[in-house]
């Protein structure tokens, strides 16, 4: 599948910018980092993650625990399409129970990956509450999933493709709008 | 990224992108066993049956956790309490199994070529939990990912394998996996347990085990397998127990970080010492527990997407 950009939605400055004030809406809605933990959803929700906690040591001058969740175990197409992911490890050092979880994702789209990404939380523990994060959030939902925080929402059709890059696996921060090369 | 095969029928059939595909997924799904609720719904409404010809308590015990785990629904037929007494062939038994419509059919059979036989004949997919002398597929995959584990790698590695290689289908399993891998393989045993012109397959032989243990970072001890064992193959289990058994006094040359295997069951004080079994070096008992993790992969990743059009074999 090539991957044909068609442009900068958002530029290095801006992805910086949204990640801060995630940050900051997070703390104030759980009114500082008590009993916060954040939980990336493989691959690049585990770098925003990073990032995330990063901001929250900078402000709050806490360490929160930081887990990586990969839903491939979860997807609801196993077996009906042919081209997975390598499966990777779930790697959720603490307890969740009784915990204020914010599951942090690149992009929202159908919602089915955050269902998995519940279901795999909800077998580890009773969470206190499950909150989502996300950089963008793009539109044309499939089930009834919304995020509490957003970087920034895109409206976009069901062809357009939306790409995160990431300094951490692309060299660069961006956001950029493409289509599927026919 | 997937297996390009319906079935497994041995390692023979596989290329070291295939191993190390069952052995990294592998890796990931070992985290599901540590946690308190033991359970992924990966396979849930998938059927999985298990048609054992032969005795087994670590095999079996091992692939229907690995189903369950993964949510599979597991049914287990015994062939001594089953319609086999009475008569019925092998093709009919997989014919009538595969009526049920289950989605695997996992088979040990004592005659070399049965699953083979299920598999060209059976629309589920087949994997071999051991037939006969021929391979063990499943047991090679776990001895290689707890080499990997405890060494880091499998190329380069010096491994030998001590016992009656003959009778042994996890030796046939594990050169071919090692091998493949880029380890080099030694067999130790006495000449009347060593196939002749084995170095066929890429092995060096030896008849002396003293003289193998100081250069082996990992030695794969073997049963004795006097359930085949027909004729005389060696004088006594006493003299051979001396010569081929491995013992602390024989592990004092030993590398500090050999780690000694075994796929069980052991016939402790024959080929192994319990000094030896339950010793430093000893992993016997992590074999076992990443058997349950090797095979959730196997059942993964044949039954996890892919498209018939695709398969080979």
């Amino acid at each position: 599948m090539a991957f044909i950009e068609k442009r900068e939605l958002l530029n290095s400055q801006s992805v910086e910018r949204a990640i801060t004030r995630i940050t900051h809406e997070i703390l104030e809605k759980n009114k500082g980092a008590l009993n916060l933990a954040l939980i990336g959803i493989r691959t690049r929700g585990v770098f925003l993650t990073k990032r995330i906690a990063q901001k929250i040591e900078d402000i709050e001058k806490v360490k929160v625990p930081v887990g990586i969740v990969d839903i491939t175990l979860y997807r609801d197409d196993i077996g009906r399409t042919e081209a997975h992911p390598m499966l990777q490890k779930t790697e959720i050092p603490f307890s969740v129970t009784d915990k204020t979880i914010v599951l942090v994702d690149d992009v929202l789209f159908t919602g089915r990956t955050i269902r998995a990404a519940l279901d795999a939380i909800m077998d580890l523990g009773r969470p206190r509450f499950v909150r989502l994060a996300v950089l963008i959030d793009r539109g044309n939902r499939e089930l009834p999933i919304q995020a509490n925080f957003v970087g920034r929402e895109l409206p976009t059709t069901r062809e357009e493709l939306i790409q995160v890059q990431l300094m951490e696996a692309d060299g660069i921060d961006r956001v950029v709008l493409g289509e599927e090369k026919k | 990224m997937r297996l390009r095969h319906k079935n497994l029928l041995g390692i023979k059939d596989l290329t070291a992108e295939d191993i190390n595909l069952i052995l990294d997924t592998a890796e990931s799904l070992k985290e599901v066993s540590t946690r308190d609720i033991k359970k992924v719904p990966t396979l849930r409404g998938r059927t999985v049956v298990t048609l054992f010809y032969e005795a087994s308590t670590r095999t079996r015990t091992s692939f229907e956790l690995a189903a369950k785990r993964l949510s599979a629904d597991i049914i287990s037929i015994a062939t001594s309490i089953s319609s086999v007494t009475k008569g019925e062939t092998l093709k009919d038994t997989g014919k009538n199994i595969e009526a049920m419509n289950p989605d695997i059919i996992i088979i040990r059979h004592p005659h070399s070529g049965a699953p083979e036989i299920l598999a060209r004949s059976l629309r589920p997919a087949i994997v071999n939990a051991g037939d006969g002398a021929h391979e063990h597929p499943s047991q090679a995959l776990l001895d290689l990912f707890t080499i990997r584990e405890k060494k880091k790698r499998i190329a380069g590695l010096k491994v030998a394998i001590v016992g009656d290689i003959t009778h042994s289908r996890v030796a046939r399993s594990d050169i071919y996996a090692l091998s493949k891998l880029g380890a080099s393989v030694t067999l130790v045993g006495p000449a009347t347990l060593i196939p002749v012109e084995i170095e066929k397959m890429g092995v060096k032989v030896s008849y002396r085990l003293e003289d193998v243990i100081p250069e082996s970072d990992v030695i794969i001890m073997l049963r004795i397998q006097l359930e085949r064992i027909t004729q005389n193959l060696f004088p006594s289990i006493r003299e051979y127990s001396r010569i081929f058994g491995l013992n602390s006094e024989k592990l004092k040359n030993a590398k500090k970080d050999l780690i000694v295997m075994h796929p069980g069951p052991i016939n402790r004080g024959i080929e192994l010492d319990p000094e030896v079994a339950d010793g430093p070096h000893s992993v016997i008992l992590e074999q076992v527990t990443n058997g349950i993790a090797v095979r959730m992969a196997v059942l993964y990743l044949l039954l996890g997407g892919k498209e018939e059009s695709e398969l080979t074999n």
